[in-house]
C-alpha cells in the first residue's frame, strides 16, 4: 500500500540525514535542544509536525510503529499519523506497546515499561522550560550555557506561594545529568520518574521550534524541587473502572450531566490488555458467562 | 607606609567610552573604598549613566580598566561577570519595571536570586523574603502580591530588597529616587541610608538631584560632558564649588 510518489517516509534522505546528525547531537549531549531545519509537513503545527520528522528519520522498513495521543491509540492525531506512515513507508504499525519497535507519542510514557532497542518519539509543541518566565530566547540560551537555572524554581516557588504546593502537573521541569533543564513534553508528572534510567531512547522533536532533544537509555533525570516540598508524581486517586488498575495514570470522563464520572486508563493499549486477562473495574460490564 | 591600592574595593582607570564621534564619558578614574558612598552627579547627557553602564559591565568601555577586589572585569569571562553581578554586586534602576519581574509575586522576587546562588528550601527562602519586605517597610501581607499592584515607591523599595537579599558589597544605583514624589523620596533616602550603614555597603549612586548626593554620598563626582570635573567631599564639593559649572549646578537648586 506504499504511495510510491513519496520516498520512503515521506521525508527526502538529504533531510533525514539533516535530521539524524541532529539526533545524534541530542544523544550525545542529553538534555540539550539541537536547533534543526524543520521541514513543512502534510498536517499543522500543534499535531506533531516535529514528532513526525523525527519519526520519520528514525524508521527502517523494518520497523514496527505504535502512535498515541495523550495514551490513546484511537485518537484522530494517533490514527492520522499512523496511518500516514503506513501509506508513505509501508511500515508495520500496532497498537501494543511491546511489540513496537518506535512509538511516537503525543503527551505520555506507556505504562508497560520499554526495554531496550525501543525508540520513543515525544511531540513538543514549547521545546524551552525557561520560556515563559523569560521571553528572550538570546537570553535563554545564555542561561542554558551558563547553567543559571534559578530561574525555574523561581516558577516552583510561585507555586507554592501561590497553591500551597508545586501545582505544575504536567511538563514538570527537569534536569539532566546535572546539567542542563528540559521541558519533558507536557507529559503528566506522573510520567516523570519514568524519564529517567529508561532503557530506551527517547527523542523529542518540535517542528514549529525547530528543536530536537534526547535522553540516551539509562539517563540520570531529576524532576526540580525543594528540599521541603518535594517532587511528587501524582495521579487521581482511583482505580481504573474498566480494569482496576490503582497505579495507572487515569483519564476522567463525564458520563451524564448529573454529576456521573468514571475513571479510566489513559493508556488504552495497557488497559485492554489487562481486560482480556481478566482484570475488571467498578464499571465493567458484566460477565457473559 | 599602607598600600592603599589593596583595601580599595573598585579601582577605575582611564575609563573611556565613545559612542562614535560623541562622548560618553572620558578618561574616568576613582577609586572606591569599602563602605564609602560616591555620588556621580551631573546635568542629563553629562555621562552619569555611560559610566555606570561600564562599570557594571553592562556596556563595554573603549580604554580603561576597572578593577574589583583586584579582579579586572572587563577582562573576565562572562560566566565570571554574571556570577559576580549576583552576588557581591546589585544594581537598582532608576525604573522598578527594569529591575523586577513584574509577573512574579513579591515574595519571588527578593526570592530569586537567593534561588540563583542555589537556595533549595522554600521555608528558609519565605523567611528571608519576609524579612526583607520588613526591612524595606513593605508590608508582610503583601508577599504574595505582583508589584504591579504595588505603588511606585513600594516598587521601588521592593527592588531594594531583591538587590540586598543575598548580602552584595557593591551597589550600583540609578537615579534610586526618580519619578517619585518628594515625601516618599524622603522615606526612601531614610532607608537606603539605613540600609548601607547597617550592612556597611559600598555604593555608587548617579543622580542629577543634589539633594539626594547630599544626604546619602560620602564623596561626590561632577560630571560634564563626559568628563569629571570635579571631585572632592560631597559637603565640600556643595558648599565650596570651585568649578564653574558645579557653581552653576548648586547655585540652581530652588531654595524652599
Amino acid at each position: 500500500m506504499t504511495d510510491h510518489a513519496y520516498n520512503f517516509a515521506y521525508l527526502d534522505e538529504a533531510t533525514k540525514r539533516m535530521i539524524r546528525r541532529a539526533i545524534l547531537k541530542g544523544i550525545a549531549v542529553p538534555g540539550y535542544q539541537v536547533p534543526f531545519a524543520s521541514r513543512e509537513m502534510p498536517m499543522p503545527y500543534g499535531w506533531g509536525t516535529g514528532g513526525v520528522q523525527v519519526t520519520a528519520a528514525c524508521l527502517t522498513p523494518e520497523d514496527t510503529l505504535k502512535v498515541i495521543d495523550q495514551g490513546a491509540d484511537d485518537t484522530t492525531n494517533a490514527v492520522s499519523i499512523r496511518k500516514f506512515f503506513e501509506r508513505t513507508g509501508g511500515v508495520e504499525t500496532t497498537t501494543h506497546t511491546s511489540e513496537a519497535s518506535v512509538i511516537q507519542t503525543r503527551h505520555r510514557i506507556p505504562e508497560e515499561p520499554l526495554r531496550e532497542g525501543q525508540i520513543l518519539v515525544y511531540q513538543v509543541p514549547i521545546p524551552e522550560p525557561l520560556r515563559f518566565l523569560e521571553p528572550r530566547e538570546s537570553e535563554t540560551r545564555k542561561m542554558h550555557a551558563l547553567e543559571e537555572y534559578g530561574l525555574m524554581h523561581v516558577k516552583l516557588y510561585e507555586d507554592i506561594a501561590r497553591h500551597g504546593e508545586i501545582s505544575t502537573s504536567y511538563a514538570y521541569p527537569v534536569n539532566v545529568e546535572g546539567r542542563y533543564v528540559m521541558d519533558p513534553s507536557p507529559i503528566p508528572k506522573f510520567d516523570n520518574p519514568k524519564l529517567g534510567g529508561n532503557p530506551a531512547i527517547q527523542l523529542f522533536g518540535a517542528g514549529r521550534e525547530q528543536r530536537i532533544y534526547a535522553l540516551p537509555p539509562f539517563t540520570e533525570v531529576v524532576s526540580l524541587d525543594f528540599e521541603d516540598h518535594p517532587f511528587q508524581a501524582s495521579k487521581a486517586d482511583h482505580d481504573c473502572d474498566l480494569c482496576g488498575c490503582a497505579t495507572s495514570y487515569l483519564d476522567e470522563v463525564i458520563t451524564d450531566d448529573r454529576g456521573g464520572r468514571m475513571f479510566v486508563c489513559s493508556d488504552t493499549d495497557f488497559c485492554e490488555s489487562r481486560r482480556s486477562a481478566g482484570h475488571r473495574g467498578r464499571l465493567s460490564p458484566e460477565e457473559m458467562a | 607606609m599602607r598600600d592603599f591600592k589593596d583595601t580599595a574595593l573598585l579601582q577605575v582607570e582611564g575609563l573611556t567610552k565613545r559612542y562614535g564621534a560623541r562622548i560618553g564619558c572620558a578618561d574616568v578614574s576613582f577609586d572606591l573604598w569599602p563602605g564609602e558612598v560616591l555620588g556621580i552627579v551631573g546635568e542629563s547627557g553629562s555621562g552619569k549613566s555611560t559610566l555606570l553602564s561600564c562599570l557594571a559591565g553592562h556596556l563595554t568601555p573603549d580604554h580603561g580598566r576597572v578593577l574589583y577586589q583586584g579582579r579586572d572585569t572587563l577582562a573576565m569571562n562572562e560566566p565570571e561577570r554574571r556570577v559576580l553581578g549576583r552576588t557581591d554586586w546589585a544594581f537598582v534602576h532608576q525604573n522598578p519595571r527594569d529591575g523586577l519581574r513584574m509577573g512574579v509575586s513579591a515574595g519571588g522576587n527578593v526570592g530569586e536570586r537567593l534561588m540563583a546562588v542555589g537556595a533549595r528550601n522554600y521555608g528558609a527562602i519565605r523567611e528571608a523574603a519576609t524579612d526583607w519586605l520588613a526591612r524595606v517597610e513593605i508590608d508582610a501581607g503583601r508577599i504574595d502580591d505582583r508589584p504591579r499592584q504595588f505603588s511606585g515607591g513600594m516598587q521601588q523599595r521592593l527592588q531594594i530588597a531583591r538587590n540586598l537579599v543575598t548580602g552584595p558589597k557593591l551597589v550600583f544605583m540609578d537615579e534610586p529616587t526618580g519619578g517619585l514624589d518628594v515625601s516618599v523620596q524622603a522615606r526612601l533616602l531614610d532607608l537606603l541610608r539605613g540600609l548601607v550603614r547597617d550592612m556597611g555597603l559600598s555604593v555608587i549612586l548617579v543622580t542629577h538631584d543634589l539633594a539626594v548626593a547630599r544626604l546619602l554620598a560620602d564623596r561626590l563626582m561632577v560630571m560634564q560632558g563626559g568628563h569629571v570635573i570635579e571631585h572632592g567631599l560631597t559637603d565640600q564639593v556643595l558648599d565650596d564649588p570651585q568649578a564653574p559649572y558645579t557653581q552653576l549646578l548648586v547655585s540652581s537648586v530652588l531654595q524652599v
